[in-house]
């Protein structure tokens, strides 16, 4: 009598709370990949019930329309300052922004700057893709130098236009941000290592540590006019030369190194990273 | 419909008479709205305001509450928009340059439907203006801050303990029909100090089932603005404006003084209505039968109640802190059964009663052949001919702007304030 074992396993399947619907994201944007994550997430570490995101303006506004969980969309901006209201109304409340490099970068520098130099409690899901893509692939303040867009139609040049902002270098100078790093979605090995940190942004967050931000490099085909294997491979070979991949900060883990190092006492290095 | 304040004593003191406390405007209305229930405050800087933001930053962390001076206006009310989508009650403050600012916010609010109290203690401007009091932004405050089809309630309070009353009212406006309000007060509202009950009211705080608080056994909730298909744009629209509708209908709020046997109406609001209850008196005096017409919701206007008492008037004469802006919703409101002066002055100039003494008795003088049997009863009582005041005053009638006035400095509130 021959058994049969069934050795087939699930590894592939939609989060709970991710909805069960076609996005509007062009063909090979990042933002699906990053939605994912950040839903596979949420489920993993139990917060979807006590999550409020905050949506901000650009192609990702319609996040709330993807994530199976409270949003409140903001002003083009203004994510930052409508998380901290969340945040200091509702402090058991897990919250997060996503926000574009337009919206992060360009026209809300000012609250993004100060939500952090606050140590504001919540994660800033902040998606480069250099571009304006939203409204037709115009010149972002990410833009690489030489990049052609719509508005930059001879290539970003810096006599005109500037240099593009490392703004994540920036923040993680502040003393009030926790936690600051920078991944990809160029490849599967950099969508993991992207969703690591992004699990450490949100546990961060959880005890109290501080604002943290995970920039994450993402694509745009339509905006960029390539393919979405070209845009993957431009991705991979040349944003990350402007834009070096890492942890930038880690003050949670450092704080704690230090505690467990100086006085050790019992309990102090309990859930060390 | 006057406002019908529901005072309640402070627990613990119910037999004692309360006093009176002498409370400065901004100070008065930050504890007002801290007795209110208010759950959050987000500020910033701007004179003449400040005392508010400073008043909060000392009580609302030793309450346990809320309180973020932001880094800009533009923080601070989206801040607000982000406590008040959880459910908070929130309260955000400023003055003219930086309401400008919390423009863009308040047009996401009302398409969002969120609701936050916000109070604009007026400033001179354009621009950077002046830091004295002004009515300058009636325009911006009744006909919309940002862009879109949308209303906000404005509540105009003419005394400190008005403005105590207001602060709660305004409250349960934005929770009854989950929109921003804004009370509309002036320097002179907001500087000057005036006896104050202290008896607070705490309207009922009960969740409308639309706050975010995380979906917890319940399917998720957005609070948005956007709907991109135009169809599904338009009947948000419809439903916003049902709800303005409704407003306009139930919520009006005006007062009267001596308007029984009044022939002329001075309609001012705040502190220009101060300034006109004094002429009034001073006008009666010399038998010019003048009452004052106040509202005290600017949207929505009491253009209704205006109109009923319009035919019935030989004159009216607005009174602003502006080069004329109220008086609009007046022209409107009363269409043409009665004549329609003006006085205002500007850049954070009061008129002084004595200036509207003027510009009434030049009404009074200038209006319609009934008149002279008015005009008689004036004479008769030794007052100099109102003939040659139209050639003194006649700036007055024509409006804004021309020479000044000789006025009284004495009673000029501004000197005694800011002396």
């Amino acid at each position: 009598m021959t058994m049969t074992i069934d050795t087939r396993r699930r590894i592939y399947r939609r989060p709970a709370l991710l909805t069960d619907r076609p996005t509007h994201y062009c063909p090979g944007c990042g933002h699906g990949i990053i939605h994912r994550l950040v839903a596979e997430l949420l489920g993993e570490m139990a917060l979807g019930a006590r999550t409020i995101g905050v949506a901000s303006v650009g192609c990702s506004v319609f996040a709330y329309d993807y994530l199976d969980i409270d949003f409140v969309e903001s002003p083009h901006g203004r994510a930052a300052a409508v998380a901290t209201g969340v945040r200091r109304a509702r402090p058991d409340a897990f919250v997060f922004t996503y926000q574009g490099d337009g919206d992060l970068a360009a026209i809300g520098t000012a609250e993004i700057v100060h939500a952090a130099a606050r140590g504001e409690r919540f994660t800033a899901v902040f998606v480069n893709n250099g571009i304006y893509g939203m409204t037709g692939g115009q010149m972002a303040p990410t833009t690489l130098l030489g990049q052609r867009t719509t508005s930059s139609p001879m290539g970003r040049e810096a006599g005109l236009a500037g240099y593009p902002i490392r703004i994540t270098e920036m923040l993680a100078l502040l003393p009030g941000v926790a936690y600051a790093a920078r991944g990809s979605v160029a490849d599967p090995r950099a969508i993991g290592r992207t969703k690591a940190m992004l699990r450490r942004a949100f546990e961060t967050q959880l005890p109290g540590g501080g604002f943290s931000i995970v920039e994450v490099l993402s694509t745009c085909p339509v905006g960029w006019g390539m393919t979405p294997t070209e845009a993957m491979e431009h991705l991979a070979m040349n944003v990350v030369k402007t834009y070096p991949l890492g942890v930038l900060v880690d003050r949670l883990a450092a704080n704690k190194a230090a505690i467990a190092g100086g006085a050790g006492t019992a309990g102090s290095t309990a859930g060390e990273a | 419909m006057p406002v019908v304040a529901d005072r309640r004593q402070p627990a613990g003191a119910a037999a004692e008479p309360v006093r009176p406390v002498l409370m400065k405007g901004n100070e008065a209305m930050a504890e007002a709205a801290i007795q209110a229930g208010c759950d959050a405050y987000f500020g910033y800087p701007i004179t003449p305001q400040a005392e508010l933001l400073e008043w909060m930053a000392r009580r609302m962390p030793d309450l346990g509450r809320v309180f973020v001076q932001a880094e800009s206006e533009l923080a601070a009310i989206n801040m607000g928009l982000g406590a008040a989508a959880t459910g908070a009650r929130v309260m955000v403050s400023s003055s003219s340059p930086g309401i400008s600012l919390m423009a863009e916010a308040m047009s996401y609010m009302a398409g969002s439907e969120v609701p936050v109290v916000l109070i604009n203690v007026m400033r001179g401007g354009p621009g950077l203006g002046s830091i004295g009091p002004s009515q300058a932004d009636y325009f911006q405050a009744t006909k919309g801050h940002g862009h879109g089809d949308y209303r906000v309630p404005v509540l105009a309070p003419s005394s400190i303990a008005e403005a105590v009353e207001l602060v709660p009212e305004a409250f349960v406006l934005a929770e009854r029909y989950r929109t921003p309000v804004m009370i509309l007060a002036d320097g002179v509202m907001g500087q000057v100090m005036e006896p104050v009950v202290p008896t607070f009211r705490m309207p009922p705080h009960e969740p409308g089932g639309w706050e975010l608080t995380g979906a917890d056994g319940r399917p998720s909730r957005v609070l948005r603005s956007l709907h991109l298909r135009p169809e599904d744009l338009e009947a948000h629209n419809r439903t916003l404006q049902a709800k303005y509708a409704t407003l306009a209908e139930r919520e009006v709020r005006w007062a009267g003084e001596d308007l029984d046997d009044a022939e002329i109406a001075i309609v001012a609001y705040g502190t220009a209505a101060r300034v006109a209850r004094t002429a009034v008196e001073r006008a009666r005096e010399q038998g010019m039968r003048v009452g004052v017409f106040r509202p005290i919701s600017l949207w929505p206007f009491p253009s209704r109640e205006l109109a009923e008492i319009a035919p019935r008037l030989r004159a009216i004469l607005v009174v602003e802190l502006s080069a004329g802006q109220l008086i609009e919703d007046v022209r409107l409101a009363v269409e043409g059964h009665a004549p329609v002066y003006f006085h205002g002055r500007t850049g954070g100039m009061v008129p002084t009663p004595g200036e509207v003494l003027d510009a009434l008795r030049t009404a009074w003088a200038t209006t319609t052949a009934v008149a002279a049997r008015s005009l008689a009863e004036v004479d008769a009582r030794d007052e100099p001919d109102p003939l040659s005041l139209i050639e003194q005053g006649a700036w007055v009638a024509l409006g804004w702007p021309g020479a000044a006035p000789e006025f009284d400095e004495e009673l000029d509130p501004i000197q005694l304030i800011y002396r």
